[in-house]
């Protein structure tokens, strides 16, 4: 890649402030560090991705509002965990939080619980209830 | 000890980053290409089974912490690092280090660094940063990938160094506490340079190094029917991400491989080191045809059988490119 190709396709996902050094070879031939605001494939790679989490993450809501799951799976997709991480911060075992995932069993869940959970998600209680 | 203000740069990678960074305020004036190169940092592997958010994981790099720890023993510089088992310990052992006026590296998870864009900020648990001052209740960071020096706020730092998952990085900090004066970058640079061309061509498996290039285009090739469109172009993004993302300089480390053969070439003075370092340019912009190709193929959602069979040449074009580059790296006589 010569100096000149490093590309510069912003895009706003990088807020526009973000630049990212390259290692690109100039006139002469030799390496030099150049920075870039960002490459095409790369952006679509990303965006790709994120549409990925955020459909993940309107389904669980329209879940939680028809009542079929509870709001720990809603947030999980929320904050990008899957069942092995979310098991690991709140210091339960997969399937115990697989349960938590109920309606019914996440309305008898403990405070202390509940704020394990909350703490996970970096939310407050009343926010991890109530679903907006 | 040195106490002057810590000197940021601007690198392509976070581990070579802090590596050149932490070892320049010491006194030892080691480039990134430099450093990523003695460290052997260039690989290849692919691994379908360890899946990321059902994702299979491909990488362009060796394992997170390995170019830290060989750079460390071939240049004879002594490391002291640490891990604990609360955060409350962690963050007491930072700010005496700090007090006391030792930069130091740390491991963190990218997901909990509020000041990188919201949409870089995934669950990545191997990334690398500087913190080397505490004002106003605020750690001042270096961290290499970003433009300039920043700062973090307290909470956001000790989530970020005590996050769960895989890695775990368990608070972990180092620093160095020995460097030598006068290091010869010779001897460092052979070896290197010969573990990058064992680990690319000998590994005995088939997911890694050169064999792990030709092990991904053989299943790209049939990604139309397995595991089907949809997945198929997630599973592509990934690809390009771990190749084009922050940290990686472009074309999944190979220019900056090529920019290390050119610096090594120059402190051998052995001109084909350089040659091959053009030759490595070749390789990593048939990287980038690749990634814009399979770019192309992300954006439009689907794809006919073809265009995954495409895709799967571009990808042998690359092995065959790489191994034939490798196998002349191993052959150059110092």
């Amino acid at each position: 890649m010569k100096k000149e190709e490093v590309p510069q396709d912003s895009d706003n996902l990088h807020e526009g402030t973000f630049k990212q050094i390259m290692y690109a070879v100039d006139n002469s031939g030799n390496y030099v560090q150049v920075q870039s605001a960002g490459w095409e494939p790369e952006n679509i790679a990303l965006d790709q991705a994120w549409e990925e989490v955020n459909e993940k993450v309107k389904a669980a809501r329209a879940r939680v509002a028809a009542g079929e799951i509870s709001p720990v799976a809603y947030y999980m997709e929320k904050n990008l965990m899957d069942l092995a991480l979310l098991a690991n911060y709140v210091g339960k075992f997969q399937w115990q939080v697989k349960r938590h995932m109920k309606p019914g069993v996440f309305k008898k869940l403990s405070p202390k619980m509940l704020q394990r959970y909350a703490d996970a998600f970096k939310v407050s209680v009343t926010e991890l209830v109530q679903v907006k | 000890m040195s106490n002057s203000i810590f000197q940021h740069k601007q690198t392509a990678h976070c581990e070579s980053g802090v590596i050149s960074n932490l070892l320049g305020h010491q006194g030892l004036q080691i480039s990134e290409p430099m450093a990523f190169g003695i460290g052997a940092g260039i690989f290849f592997g692919h691994l379908p089974f360890v899946k990321v958010n059902g994702v299979p994981g491909t990488t362009y790099r060796i394992w997170p912490g390995a170019i830290f720890q060989r750079v460390c023993k071939r240049l004879g510089v002594k490391m002291e690092s640490e891990k604990f088992s609360t955060p409350e310990k962690g963050m007491l052992a930072l700010d005496k280090a700090v007090a006391a006026g030792i930069p130091v590296g740390l491991q963190s998870s990218v997901y909990y660094l509020p000041y990188f864009p919201p949409s870089y900020r995934f669950h990545f648990n191997a990334h690398n940063l500087v913190v080397y001052g505490k004002q106003e209740n605020q750690y001042l960071v270096s961290d290499p990938v970003m433009d300039t020096v920043t700062t973090i706020d307290p909470e956001s730092l000790s989530q970020a160094r005590f996050a769960k998952g895989f890695p775990a990085p368990k608070g972990k900090m180092y620093y160095p506490v020995h460097v030598p004066a006068k290091v010869s970058l010779e001897k460092p640079i052979q070896e290197g340079i010969a573990q990058a061309c064992h680990f690319m061509l000998k590994v005995p498996l088939p997911m890694f190094g050169v064999k792990g290039i030709r092990f991904l285009a053989k299943r790209v090739a049939n990604y139309a029917t397995n595991p089907g469109d949809r997945k198929a172009t997630l599973y592509l993004g990934n690809i390009i991400r771990m190749q084009e993302e922050i940290g990686t300089g472009g074309a999944g480390f190979r220019f900056l491989y090529a920019a290390f053969l050119q610096e090594a070439s120059v402190v051998l003075k052995n001109d084909q080191l350089s040659k091959l370092a053009g030759e490595l340019t070749q390789t990593g912009d048939l990287w980038r045809n690749f990634a814009f190709a399979a770019g192309r193929v992300c954006k439009s959602r689907s794809a006919s059988d073809v265009s995954y069979k495409e895709l799967s040449e571009m990808l042998m074009t690359c092995a065959a490119s790489e191994e034939a580059f490798f196998r002349k790296l191993a052959q150059v006589k110092f």
